[in-house]
């Protein structure tokens, strides 16, 4: 396909610059995880420039979400960072609720604050077991996935579904949790940190990895902040930031933790950074899991905002009512006409929505503020200068999903 | 520095009336008119601490009630030192919607505005390497205009098919 990305590729000119050469890197090749594609300039083995070009998953998403209602959109949201769904669905919530003005219950508070967690881990594990897979290390990759498999039955408990669980609904959440769901959260608190530990193991004081990571893509406090990093990546690089203490939302202001900072910013630091936050996130859920509320999930179903129990839809004219006005197509919920940016810590840093109503119950406009577009954006200013085999490390420290990326 | 004493050094600055501002729920919003846009952004950053670039995003007003204008495009600033959240908003119009680009000031504006620009085709003046992001350069239309289709225009059937000698 003849593409215009010509001009930006094109090797400088003259006679002193013809020895360099271009390699094109993905869509297909086993360490870009999904489809992304990159054309290194190469001047021997040293990458003289790196040009990103993306969109190979591109699905329309957000033209998607002017379309469907507000809980409807909660399957698409699902599928952007399918690494960390939940958080994606509290992240979406978090911003049709500001609009809204409904405040949460404290159980169904403390179950998001579970799965946003949850999620973190999930995410980390992915990460950083990646990231070893593509520096040789499989095994720290597979007992990463192993953990990994746990949190998939824990979706598939409360939600009924492993990958894309959907759990999230206005106002609450799709259902109530069950002892079961709370006992096999205890069981992975409580095993979590030994395998962490297995990991850590293999990884922390590995030559191999250390070599291979250590001063690689390095980004100062500075360009992080400049470049618009958040997350892990900006607090490896010495940012003090994370907006579950500074702009605490759920009820993170419940929980005793740490946020994880290093100042060095290469891919080492990064990937120290995703692991010690695993095990904060872990305290988090052994706080929140012995301290969960009682009470309902959802909120009041005479807010008319929620969807009331099936029980009620059935039996009483009232709840049946309630349903017909939530489903039907013309009336739904009534919102201001407004538009509202609400963002929250997910696992790659800051996930926000910003969200523009126009009084329907399908929104007018929802902007996603993906954190792995904005990192892949990084890339080019970490790369240039390094060698070949470090794309792999950079890309595995990033932790760049291309569905969210491409959205 | 509050919001209220970044407004009242902004008023200063600019003149009263140079911008208006509303408030929602805890997002606060400036709304300046595209000329201005730059010059406030610049003073934000520099005279404020705004280093931040959080978000940048647009929107397309068409089918907006009791809309003016038609092209919309947002920055969201976060001071990383003291917390503080900025909205700042602007408008821009057809036929040739352009709005400065801030990335002489935040380099992760780069590939924000490349998508407002992939999308809805407002041009940003002054950015180094305003390409489509994710859509193929092949690609004529801005898919997220309201005026849009949802399903699109057939572009996709159409995309020439090339054999690998002419590749």
């Amino acid at each position: 396909m003849p593409l215009e990305l010509a001009d930006a590729i094109a090797t400088p000119d003259g006679p002193e610059q013809e020895y360099l050469w271009t390699l094109n890197f993905g869509p297909q090749h086993p360490a870009t995880h999904t489809t992304l594609r990159l054309i290194l300039t190469l001047d021997g083995e040293t990458i003289v420039k790196a040009v990103p070009d993306i969109g190979y998953l591109h699905s329309g998403f957000e033209k998607l979400g002017e379309h469907l209602d507000y809980n409807q959109y909660v399957t698409i949201v699902d599928r952007k960072n399918y690494i960390s769904p939940v958080a994606n669905e509290i992240a979406w919530f978090a911003a049709v609720e500001k609009l809204m003005d409904i405040q949460l219950t404290p159980r169904c508070q403390y179950i998001r604050v579970i799965f946003n967690e949850l999620m973190r881990i999930h995410d980390h594990l992915l990460c950083c077991g990646a990231a070893a897979l593509d520096l040789g290390g499989f095994t720290a990759f597979l007992y990463a996935f192993n953990q990994k498999e746990k949190i998939y039955d824990i979706c598939e408990r409360a939600s009924g579904q492993r990958f894309h669980p959907s759990f999230l609904r206005v106002g609450g959440l799709l259902r109530d949790v069950d002892e079961t769901w709370i006992d096999m959260v205890r069981a992975f608190v409580r095993d979590f940190p030994k395998a962490w530990n297995d990991i850590v193991r293999l990884l922390n004081r590995n030559r191999i990895f250390i070599e291979r990571t250590k001063d690689i893509g390095v980004l100062s406090k500075e360009e992080a902040t400049n470049l618009s990093c958040t997350g892990p990546i900006a607090r490896a690089s010495g940012v003090v930031r994370d907006l579950r203490k500074d702009e605490p939302y759920l009820a993170y202001k419940d929980f005793d933790f740490k946020v994880i900072c290093a100042r060095e910013g290469d891919c080492f630091a990064r990937y120290l950074v995703r692991m010690d936050e695993m095990l904060e996130s872990c305290k988090i859920i052994h706080q929140a899991i012995e301290n969960l509320p009682s009470g309902p999930v959802n909120v009041d179903a005479d807010s008319k905002v929620v969807m009331p129990n099936q029980l009620s839809v059935y039996r009483s004219i009232e709840g049946l009512i309630h349903h017909f006005e939530l489903i039907m197509t013309n009336r739904q919920w009534h919102t201001p006409v407004d538009e509202v940016y609400a963002a929250i810590e997910s696992p790659n840093g800051e996930l926000g929505y910003y969200l523009i109503a126009d009084g329907s119950g399908v929104a007018y406009r929802t902007r996603t503020r993906p954190p792995s577009f904005i990192h892949f954006a990084t890339f080019p200013y970490m790369i240039v200068g390094h060698q070949v085999s470090d794309v792999v490390a950079v890309l595995g420290s990033l932790n760049i999903i291309a569905a969210e990326l491409d959205r | 520095m509050t919001r209220e004493e970044i407004v009242n050094k902004l008023r200063e600055r600019f003149g009263a009336d140079a911008f208006s501002t509303s408030e929602f729920r805890d997002n606060y919003r400036i709304i300046l008119p595209v000329e201005r846009v730059y010059s406030v952004l610049e003073y934000l950053k520099i005279s404020c601490g705004f280093d931040l670039l959080a978000e940048l995003g647009g929107a397309d007003y068409l089918q907006y009630p009791n809309a003016r204008d038609r092209y919309g495009v947002w920055y969201v600033l976060v001071n990383t030192t003291t917390g503080v959240r900025l909205i700042v908003k602007t408008f821009t119009n057809d036929p040739e919607p352009t709005v400065p680009s801030v990335y002489p000031l935040w380099k992760g504006a780069d590939w924000m505005e490349r998508e407002v620009y992939d999308m809805y085709g407002v041009v940003f003046d002054g950015h180094p390497d305003l390409r489509r992001i994710l859509l193929p350069d092949e690609f004529t239309s801005f898919p997220m205009r309201k005026d849009y289709p949802m399903r699109g225009r057939g572009e996709r059937h159409n995309f020439p098919i090339i054999s690998r000698p002419e590749s």
